[in-house]
């Protein structure tokens, strides 16, 4: 077994990047597969709450580098999928304390009993970012529908071919089909357009997804019946075992107002 | 923009503002080419080939363009054909 590695990174920091890390992980293992979620944000380490492990932290990826544990020691269990793991990230050191050459010796180990090692990237460009995508795989860039998140990945797009690690795949999170039907926010085919990169999901804006992170839930780890941010997570995790699982249609016309609107301009 | 936006005095939608500001910053961003190198590299332009040819460099164009995540220098450089004419 070889582990494929996936960071997921976006330059800007809030879109989202490390729900949707534990979201990635928590489906593939759904799918049965062999996982390792790993948090590469040296100090300001978050995936420990969003995937609810956050009381069961002994050591973490610093100790590991640092030779004060194994790293089965690090490896937290996640007892709601019989093999799912995450690896903390360090609360009170500094981004300098791992380097990209440790990241990869890390992830090679790992990579004899694991099928993916999903690493979560801090914001920024600087040596976090660095650290996250040297032992890549398959990049994953993740942007909200607005100016600056889409700027920031353009400018990602240009370091990950820059470092030969491209190309990279798109995952639009946040995406509002109320305001893309009224021509509030730009809309997939604008992104796609603009960063001319290939889409690997879209992740529609729910408000499951912060009722499951809450309770240290990832919302792909509930129902899919009333939460479409669930399905969308798990169309990725198919996407990266490469089945080819249709986009699902988020448009929409909403409300009277629209309806008239575009009956009027003849679109309906 | 439909009748029925401009009948109910509505502004372009956002969404369409947003896309066009993107493309034009990026290109910038992307070449890391500033407005003001464009404006020195057509000066320039302008004195090699007029010193060659008779242009009309009123009408001389330099911009960055996109294709894809390629960028492209286009020049368009008219020549002042009542100047050959003349000849």
């Amino acid at each position: 077994m070889s582990a494929k590695v996936i960071t997921v990174t976006s330059g800007k920091g809030g879109v989202g990047k490390t729900t949707v890390t534990a979201n990635l992980a928590a489906a593939l293992a759904m799918q049965g597969r062999k996982v390792v979620a790993m948090d590469a944000d040296i100090g300001l380490r978050n995936l420990d709450v969003v995937m609810g492990l956050e009381n069961r932290i002994v050591y973490d990826l610093v100790d590991v580098i640092e030779g004060r544990c194994r790293l089965r020691q690090a490896m937290i269990k996640d007892k709601r999928q019989p093999e799912l793991y995450l690896i903390p990230a360090a609360q009170t050191r500094d981004k300098m304390a791992v380097s990209p050459s440790d990241m990869v010796l890390v992830c090679d180990q790992l990579r004899e009993e694991m099928d993916y090692i999903v690493i979560d990237s801090p914001a920024g460009i600087e040596r976090g970012f660095r650290n996250a995508i040297a032992p890549a795989d398959q990049i994953i860039i993740v942007t909200n529908p607005e100016v600056s998140a889409v700027r920031d990945a353009d400018r990602i797009i240009g370091l990950v071919e820059a470092e030969e690690k491209g190309p990279a795949k798109l995952l639009i999170n946040r995406l509002k089909p109320s305001m893309v039907a009224r021509g509030d926010m730009l809309s997939i085919e604008d992104v796609i357009d603009i960063l001319a990169i290939d889409l690997i999901g879209v992740i529609p804006e729910d408000e499951s997804i912060l009722v499951a992170s809450n309770q240290g839930l990832p919302v792909a780890m509930t129902s899919v019946n009333g939460s479409s941010a669930s399905q969308a997570f798990r169309n990725v995790a198919q996407r990266i075992e490469g089945v080819d699982v249709p986009f699902m249609d988020l448009t929409q016309k909403d409300g009277f107002m629209e309806r008239l609107r575009s009956w009027l301009a003849g679109e309906s | 923009m439909s009748w029925f936006n401009k009948l109910f005095g509505e502004k372009e939608a956002s969404g369409a503002v947003a896309k066009q500001r993107l493309q034009m910053v990026l290109i910038h961003d992307r070449s890391e080419v500033s407005p003001g190198l464009i404006e020195q590299i057509k000066d320039d332009i302008i004195r090699v080939i007029a010193s060659r040819l008779a242009i009309d460099e009123e009408h001389v164009k330099i911009d960055l363009t996109q294709s894809g995540r390629e960028s492209y220098l286009m020049a368009e450089i008219p020549l002042d054909t009542k100047a050959r004419s003349r000849a």
